[in-house]
């Protein structure tokens, strides 16, 4: 139902039946190497590509995700998921095998919460029973298409971040045991005028801002009401300038409630600049993590506001500013 | 970093807001790169040496044709490295370091190469080897072309050859 400006409550509650998460072996160096359902010790997971190794991670994601909720593939009504390549190959071809009715949504990182905001609002509406929500990323695919070749000798600056190698998927539902969605804020464009591609962190900033403030207005609620609110890859950069931004707005979110994901999922000693990026970013942090502590009733509300910076090689290199999205999604206990 | 001309186009929000975000960027740590650009690109250079001057000595090159088999030999070490998978850690310390001296040219070639080789040999790996390298050669051979006509110019006004 619609609450507000632009955010919907979610009456009937849906239930996260289950969820799921892969990485890589760089992820399986981080801090958050046990909430991950499945970890792989090799980039190209034994496939001739990246490109199949990011669809694998999916596929991974979605069987594990499905295994874990103790339904039959044939229960799902809709699978909605996205990633960051070129029109959606990770995604689509996932859904070839996965072979369960299929919506492409694309919101660069901030896909894994549109999908989550997206199937919650089909099962809410009783549009379906079951709908499967996931997105992947690749460090390696990501660079290729975003960057230059993952072997080329180029010096990253201290704004850049590091695209997740992994895969999350959730499965929601009209009824069951688990977390529950109750709501979701879905976000503006924004476009502050960033247009260095190293530095996503503050261009995304904003949106999250933006979308935050939003969540608040439309439901009426403060920082007070969640346990926790975790951003999607803002990153050390990012971070810091959306708590500057809460500031100036004089919007009171208290620094030990908000984190961001890209902040959690490495350690202090893993060269990754400003923090971590990627669609799987959010979504490992999300449903992996942060889930397993909703889970064990350390919190009772959280936030998750994934972000997502909605440019192109080709956007930037005819010097286009960097318009940023972010999507919230609020689950309880 | 935006250009004025960049700036022109931006509302004044958005101009108010990349003050603060530059304020909380980490700024690029220009010494020490440049530090380490200078030892690592010297330490290049002086391997070059040591190899031109192994050529000289043992297989009776001139100093003149030992140039060549010397950019050969770094062009294998620094391809090798990259086909390993470690150039690429090696120059994030570096920095320019490791992309002036031909070991980057041939890095730059090489893992275009490797990048995209799962796109097949001729429209892959033929097609954007030089994807990189490319503009290097245009704007090189540019260069020498204007450097050319210049020093046509020079001595046909009667300067010194």
């Amino acid at each position: 139902m619609l609450q507000g400006h632009q955010s919907w409550i979610f009456q009937s509650k849906p239930v996260i039946l289950s969820s799921a998460t892969v990485g890589g072996p760089f992820e399986a160096r981080g801090n958050l190497a046990n909430d991950f359902d499945l970890l792989y010790g090799d980039i190209w997971l034994e496939q001739d590509s990246f490109e199949k190794a990011e669809k694998k991670m999916l596929e991974d994601a979605c069987d594990t995700a499905i295994k874990k909720a103790d339904i039959q593939k044939g229960d799902i009504n809709f699978f909605l998921a996205g990633d960051l390549m070129n029109q959606l190959i990770s995604s689509s071809f996932s859904a070839r095998t996965v072979g369960v009715p299929y919506l492409g949504i694309f919101g660069a990182c901030s896909t894994s919460m549109e999908g989550l905001a997206l199937a919650a609002q089909l099962v809410d509406s009783g549009a379906a029973k079951y709908a499967l929500a996931g997105t992947c990323s690749h460090n390696s695919t990501a660079e290729k298409q975003f960057r230059y070749p993952t072997e080329y000798g180029s010096q990253k600056p201290p704004t850049a971040q590091w695209t997740v190698t992994g895969a999350g998927a959730a499965i929601v539902a009209s009824s069951g045991n688990g977390p529950r969605v109750v709501s979701a804020t879905i976000g503006r464009v924004i476009d502050m005028g960033i247009s260095d591609p190293f530095n996503m962190g503050a261009a995304m900033a904003p949106a999250a801002v933006d979308t935050i403030e939003a969540h608040f207005r439309d439901l009426q609620i403060n920082a007070d009401h969640y346990d926790i609110i975790a951003t999607g890859d803002l990153g050390q950069v990012g971070h810091d300038i959306a708590k500057n931004l809460f500031k100036k707005h004089g919007i009171n979110v208290p620094e030990s409630k908000l984190t961001d994901c890209g902040l959690l999922i490495y350690s202090k000693d893993q060269e990754v600049m400003s923090g971590a990026s990627g669609c799987a970013c959010c979504a490992t942090v999300t449903y992996g993590h942060l889930l397993r502590r909703l889970r064990a009733g350390e919190w009772k509300r959280m936030l998750i506001v994934a972000t997502g910076a909605l440019l192109s090689p080709l956007s930037y290199q005819q010097n286009e500013t960097i318009p940023c999205v972010a999507h919230a999604v609020a689950i309880e206990q | 970093m935006a250009s004025k001309a960049k700036n022109k186009k931006l509302t004044p929000t958005q101009i108010e807001y990349q003050t603060v975000a530059q304020a909380h960027e980490p700024p690029r740590p220009v010494l020490k790169n440049v530090l380490r650009a200078f030892f690592i690109g010297g330490a290049i250079c002086l391997l070059g040496q040591i190899i031109q001057t192994f050529f000289i000595t043992y297989f009776k090159f001139t100093e003149k044709t030992a140039g060549n088999p010397t950019s050969a030999v770094l062009i294998f070490i620094s391809v090798l490295l990259t086909g390993i998978g470690v150039y690429d850690k090696i120059a994030q310390y570096a920095g320019a370091g490791t992309a002036v001296p031909v070991t980057g040219f041939a890095n730059s070639i090489a893992s275009a190469a490797l990048e995209h080789r799962t796109e097949g040999l001729v429209l892959g790996v033929g097609g954007n080897m030089f994807k990189l390298a490319g503009s290097v050669i245009v704007f090189g051979v540019f260069a020498a072309f204007i450097i050319g006509l210049l020093k046509w110019a020079w001595t046909a006004l009667g300067g010194a050859a």
